[in-house]
């Protein structure tokens, strides 16, 4: 019982930056931008948020939740940025989504580890970290003690690091705008038929932009969470590649997420949970590096399943990957 | 103050690349009126009146809306200065309700209130005569449906000003009936109405005043009372034109497709044709009408092995061995090509199917035959030279035979599709929308090409949308509706009135048999 | 106000498509681009606190000075473009092959199995052996998403990308299990192949080179004159057309993947036996990923292949230069192809429009008549 609430507790904290990846893709899609470049932006995010605090230390900085803020502002506004070059290629530029998005993840790949590796070096230590106390915001529990302490849902539900909840308000707040807003019909009118929406008044850039360029800042957010966070990442270092798959597995379970941010909450776990059983229920004729793959194995197996059931409300929007141009004839 | 137009073009350009499509028109809208703009296809009305939709943006001239100058950068510009646009194409989110669509791009003040929206959708509906269920998808609808929710869309909008473009060429005659009763509601109630179309029967029954528009030129604005088809016809194709199509006998018509209860499913299972029964006869044209969307593609696709059959029989004679009766269900598709069986069909886009828009015209010569020469090698040589024929005999317009056809103006398009196809010298021809957006000149060499095919004793199937031209020219039409067959009629014989009647009757009473 | 009113005339910027533009500006552009993208690149290097004008030098000449750093990247750029050749046909049928990865590590594995159990064999027989495996691995590798995609329309982006991480784990489980050097004293790698094993070498570099000049070729004439490039063209431009011409489009899908994987399968056995001579998580090493963009940059040209796979392998060859002479990380050369990507990509929308400033119309008009 005990091993079973670890291994949902440990599958929650891998869980969510997974979410926040979807969650930041699912946005972008919906608006019709199909950003390949997920795993890119987590990096510059990551990197970014770590490299942020690292300075604000340096200089001298000591109170934790101002090292916070500037990690989540640095975080947001890079993985942002990384976006924004992508739409200003795709939706500006009219380039091909596909290419774009996989020069994104090499740049972003390239950007974190160069920083990372140089930032290092340069420091006595060798390392690129960041003090104990900002590494106890991204690792300990939000909620008071006694709560933590309560059996079983003590564990599973209140003995998160805020990031956790975090991730999980987005998903709801994501729902709720897609679904009962105007702005959230308008974005989705976007991403099915620009063309529509365009003859309707709404500006198909500007909301392609803004949907591209948040989902990327979110996306930043898993980043920075795989990066300070001990459970799912390294916990405050920098560690070359650190990222490693984690933002095209998020690509992928948007998918089986049928774009909606509910079902994104659902899907993270299942893959949060996948990455860490070995762990937990380790199976003696599976050597460990093909329990690795089940989450990539498991994937492909879905998408399958996805292209197999042709249902009118299970259907990615209409004109995912495809670039609008009014004037074209 | 007030002036009597709503909308003034002064001196409107615009081009596209190295094609003009509006050259220097200066055009009228008056309050209170219905105004057609009549031209043919390609002649620019829909062109002229996106820049008042605010999709294209003039590259000179001005616009006047109530006596000032605008500048119509957006659809959100339009909306602003009340003018709605019903495209031809409906611009409506397949996923998402009527109520949904209506309100799509709004930008109102408070909560997103989907009952009160509900409610005013309804008032509008009353108000003018339409019939809708707010809360109805988009993709459970039927093409008149869809129309509706397009108009009511730009009422919602407060538009005052209302551009239709070619709205009947979805609608059954009734259903124009119907449509037009509605728009004269509105010309009542103030509104200033545009409805772009090249049919004449339509101007003559709806506007008050004509405007016609020819090869991008302005022509003239006449007001209807005072007109005839016969001078409209002659401004808007520039000359006097003999409207008789060719259309001789058959001669020695010979049994050459048996089509028996053929019924064919779409990817989901619905059935798009259903116990369709026929014959088509080597020397003959025969006709297909029906509203778009009645079966008439899965028809042809059926026929030439490129949609699965779900019951029913395909029967074909050859005309070297007449009395040999071969199945065609189950034949891969080059099978039947091989048999004799050619069919050019013309999609909305002209390119979608049939022709390859990156490739020049010899790469498309070899589309269909590229594998009976050289087996791993293809050789060009012969396929070049069919280019250059088709482009002398049919007059292909472009700068040379590997100019990619995507660079050629439809007409063109459409010549080397329908030329390759004879080309193949098939006994069995379906030519589908062969003339779909061509001009008069062009639609007439595409005519007798077809009647030079039927004298060779070919077996011709013509799908055609214009009701007019299929009374011309075929000897036999078959009528479909919903995907089933609702009559064959003597083309000779059979008046236009029948023919609308048959093309809606299996549809309403849902079930009944219309033979 | 009048001036206020003319401002409000027509939009600030406008756009229209041009017609052909002549070869020469094409390239201006896209050189222009690239010089762009240096000095935004330099950006990266001033904030190391580098000069970038040394540091660009310090890439040429860790790549190109001497004989024999020539000759890494030389051998750098072997499977880049091999890689790049093999994607091209599945780009051009618009199959989204990001594949290529895991395509070169299943080939590399094939291969490395017939150097590790089969090293008795005679040289010619076991690389022959090596050859073959390596292919059909690649090719299966790259047949396994195709058919998926062709029964059952299954994304081909992700599915590709799925099976990367897959080839990737099934190396280092053999490298950490059955297939474990005894004599790696605990460290899980695997054997140094046989000279057995191993590619002869032309010019101090192994023969692949001449391997992939001679796929250059051959993929040239493949996909301009053969009939299956004319099919591959014709499924790419729109699959409804293939299918009215009686082509069997899923059979085209399967064969062209199928060949895709199988070129990319023989880069990995290349990079095993010809540079590496053994087999580690490395042995793709983004090579899969680069390709893509050698790919795209070409526009599917297999000679302009050469050209951009070259510059692209003195990138990295010049950045693993640098790490050491100004300790500058390597991870440069992601950075800096990205950003030569970007302005390529960029670029490719001042080819194909004109834009239209408000005011300057007539002027940009003129412009755009010479080439109409």
């Amino acid at each position: 019982m005990d091993n079973l609430i670890n291994f949902l507790t440990a599958g929650i904290l891998a869980a969510a930056p997974l979410l926040f990846g979807v969650l930041g893709e699912i946005l972008a899609e919906r608006s019709g931008n199909l950003n390949l470049g997920v795993e890119g932006m987590m990096f510059m995010g990551g990197i970014a948020g770590i490299v942020g605090i690292y300075y604000y230390e340096k200089a001298g900085g000591t109170n934790p939740y101002v090292a916070l803020i500037i990690g989540l502002v640095c975080s947001l506004a890079c993985a942002g940025l990384g976006a924004l070059i992508f739409s200003v290629l795709t939706i500006t530029l009219r380039a091909n989504q596909n290419v774009t998005g996989l020069a994104l993840t090499m740049f972003g790949t390239g950007f974190g580890n160069y920083f990372g590796e140089a930032i290092g070096n340069a420091d006595p230590s060798g390392f690129l970290s960041v003090s104990t106390a900002v590494k106890g915001i991204f690792n300990s529990p939000v909620f008071p003690q006694p709560l933590v302490e309560l059996p079983i849902v003590g564990k599973l539900l209140f003995s998160h690091n805020f990031m956790v909840y975090l991730a999980v308000i987005l998903a709801v707040v994501m729902a709720f705008f897609l679904g009962r807003t105007r702005a959230g019909l308008n974005l989705r009118a976007v991403g099915e038929s620009p063309a529509t929406a365009d003859a309707a008044g709404i500006n198909v850039p500007k909301y392609r932009y803004l949907a591209t360029c948040l989902g990327g800042a979110m996306t930043g957010l898993g980043g920075l969470y795989l990066v300070m966070n001990a459970g799912a990442g390294v916990g405050g270092a920098w560690v070359h590649n650190c990222i490693s798959g984690y933002g095209w597995l998020a690509v992928a379970l948007v998918i089986f997420a049928v774009w909606s941010p509910k079902r994104a909450i659902l899907c993270s776990l299942i893959f949060g949970g996948l990455a860490c059983m070995r762990y937990y229920y380790p199976i003696s004729f599976i050597p460990s590096s093909i329990y690795d793959i089940v989450p990539y194995i498991v994937t492909a197996v879905v998408l399958v399943f996805v292209s197999l059931k042709h249902n009118r409300s299970n259907q990615p929007p209409e004109s995912l990957g495809l670039s609008y141009f009014r004037e074209e004839r | 103050m007030q002036s009597v137009n709503a909308v003034e073009l002064r001196n409107v350009t615009k081009t596209f690349g190295s094609v003009t499509a509006n050259n220097n028109v200066s055009l009228d809208i008056r309050r209170g009126e219905i105004l057609a703009l009549l031209g043919e296809n390609g002649s620019g009305k829909t062109t002229l009146m996106n820049m008042l939709a605010g999709i294209y943006f003039p590259d000179s001239g001005q616009i006047l809306v109530n006596g000032e100058e605008v500048a119509i950068r957006s659809p959100k510009d339009s909306f602003a200065l009340k003018i709605g646009m019903i495209h031809q194409h409906f611009k409506l989110v397949d996923v998402f309700t009527a109520a949904e669509n209506i309100v799509l791009g709004l930008k109102e003040e408070g909560k997103f209130d989907r009952k009160a929206i509900s409610r005013q959708i309804r008032e509008i509906s009353s108000r003018y005569g339409f019939d809708l269920d707010p809360d109805k998808k988009i993709y459970d609808m039927a093409v008149s449906e869809k129309q509706t929710v397009e108009i009511i869309k730009v009422l919602y909008r407060g538009a005052d000003i209302l551009i239709l473009d070619e709205p009947t060429a979805v609608l059954t005659p009734q259903e124009t009936e119907k449509l037009f009763a509605v728009l004269r509601n509105m010309k009542a109630d103030g509104k200033s109405i545009v409805i772009i179309t090249h049919k004449l029967t339509e101007v003559m029954a709806i506007s008050d005043r004509v405007s016609i528009l020819r090869k991008g030129e302005y022509i003239d604005t006449v007001d209807t009372q005072t007109t005839s088809p016969q001078a409209l016809t002659d401004m808007m194709v520039g000359r006097a034109v003999t409207l008789n199509i060719d259309r001789p006998l058959p001669e020695n018509p010979q049994r050459r497709l048996v089509v028996k209860n053929l019924t064919c499913l779409d990817g989901q299972g619905v059935k798009v044709l259903q116990d369709v029964s026929f014959s088509a006869m080597g020397g003959e044209i025969l006709g297909i009408a029906g509203i778009a969307g009645s079966g008439q593609k899965e028809l042809c696709e059926a026929i030439a092995g490129l949609h699965p059959v779900a019951s029913g029989q395909i029967l074909y004679s050859s005309p070297n061995d007449p009395d040999t009766v071969e199945p065609l269900v189950g034949r891969s598709p080059m099978e039947i090509r091989d048999m004799g069986i050619s069919l050019a069909f013309v999609p909305e886009d002209r390119l979608g199917m049939g022709l390859v828009g990156s490739m020049g015209m010899t790469g498309n010569m070899m589309l269909k035959s590229y594998d009976k020469s050289g087996r791993f090698f293809p050789t060009t040589k012969p396929f070049k030279d069919l280019a250059e024929n088709i482009r002398e005999e049919l007059g292909v317009v472009t700068p040379s035979i590997s100019t990619p056809v995507r660079k050629l103006s439809g007409g063109n398009v459409q010549k080397v599709l329908v030329g390759r196809e004879i080309a193949s010298a098939p006994s069995l021809l379906m030519a589908a929308y062969p003339v779909r957006g061509l001009d008069i000149n062009a639609s007439y060499t595409i005519y007798h090409l077809l009647n030079k095919q039927k004298a060779k004793g070919v077996a011709v199937i013509y799908v055609g949308e214009d009701l007019d031209v299929l009374l011309e020219l075929c000897d036999r039409i078959l009528v479909l509706c919903g995907g089933r067959v609702s009559g064959i009629v003597d083309g000779r014989t059979v008046t236009k009135e029948e023919i609308g009647l048959m093309m809606t009757r299996i549809g309403e009473g849902n079930g009944h048999d219309g033979t | 106000m009048t001036e206020h009113k003319h401002s409000q005339r027509e939009p600030l910027v406008r756009l229209a498509k041009r017609d052909d533009l002549s070869r020469g500006k094409k390239w201006a552009i896209r050189l222009g681009a690239i010089v762009l993208a240096l000095l935004v690149g330099s950006l990266f290097i001033l904030v190391l606190g580098h000069n970038p004008i040394e540091v660009y030098k310090g890439i040429v000449s860790g790549s190109l000075s001497g004989p024999s750093t020539r000759r890494v990247t030389v051998r750098l750029a072997i499977p880049l473009l091999g890689a790049a050749l093999a994607l091209a046909p599945a780009f051009k049928m618009k199959f989204w092959n990001i594949g290529a990865e895991g395509q070169i590590m299943v080939g590399a594995i094939a291969a490395t199995y017939f150097a590790l159990f089969w090293s008795h064999l005679p040289k010619p027989v076991l690389l022959l052996l090596m050859v073959i495996a390596s292919l059909v691995a690649g090719g299966i590798w790259g047949l396994i998403p195709a058919f998926f995609k062709a029964k059952w329309g299954t994304n081909e982006t992700l599915f590709t990308l799925m099976l990367n991480y897959i080839a990737l784990g099934i190396e280092s489980y053999l490298q950490n299990g059955p297939w474990k050097d005894p004599q790696g004293t605990g460290f899980p790698i695997i054997a140094m192949f046989d000279q057995n094993a191993r590619l002869p070498k032309v010019f101090g570099v192994h023969i692949g080179w001449i391997v992939v000049l001679l796929l250059t070729f051959a993929m040239f004439i493949y996909m301009t004159q053969s009939r299956h490039g004319y099919e591959i063209s014709v499924v790419g431009e729109s699959q409804r057309t293939a299918r009215y011409a009686g082509m069997n489009v899923s059979k085209i899908i399967m064969r062209t993947m199928f060949l895709s994987g199988a070129i990319a399968g023989l880069m990995g056995f290349l990079v095993v036996s010809g540079a590496d001579y053994t087999l580690n998580a490395g042995t793709s090493g983004g090579v899969g990923f680069t390709a893509i963009i050698v790919a795209w940059l070409a526009h599917l040209n297999p000679f302009a292949m050469v050209l951009i796979a070259g510059l692209l392998a003195v990138l990295t060859k010049g950045s693993n230069a640098i790490q050491t002479s100004f300790k500058i990380p390597a991870s440069a050369a992601d950075v800096l192809s990205a950003i030569v990507l970007f302005f390529m990509l960029g670029c490719e929308f001042f080819i194909n429009y004109r834009v239209i400033f408000r005011g300057k119309k007539s002027v940009a008009e003129k412009g755009g008549a010479d080439h109409g």
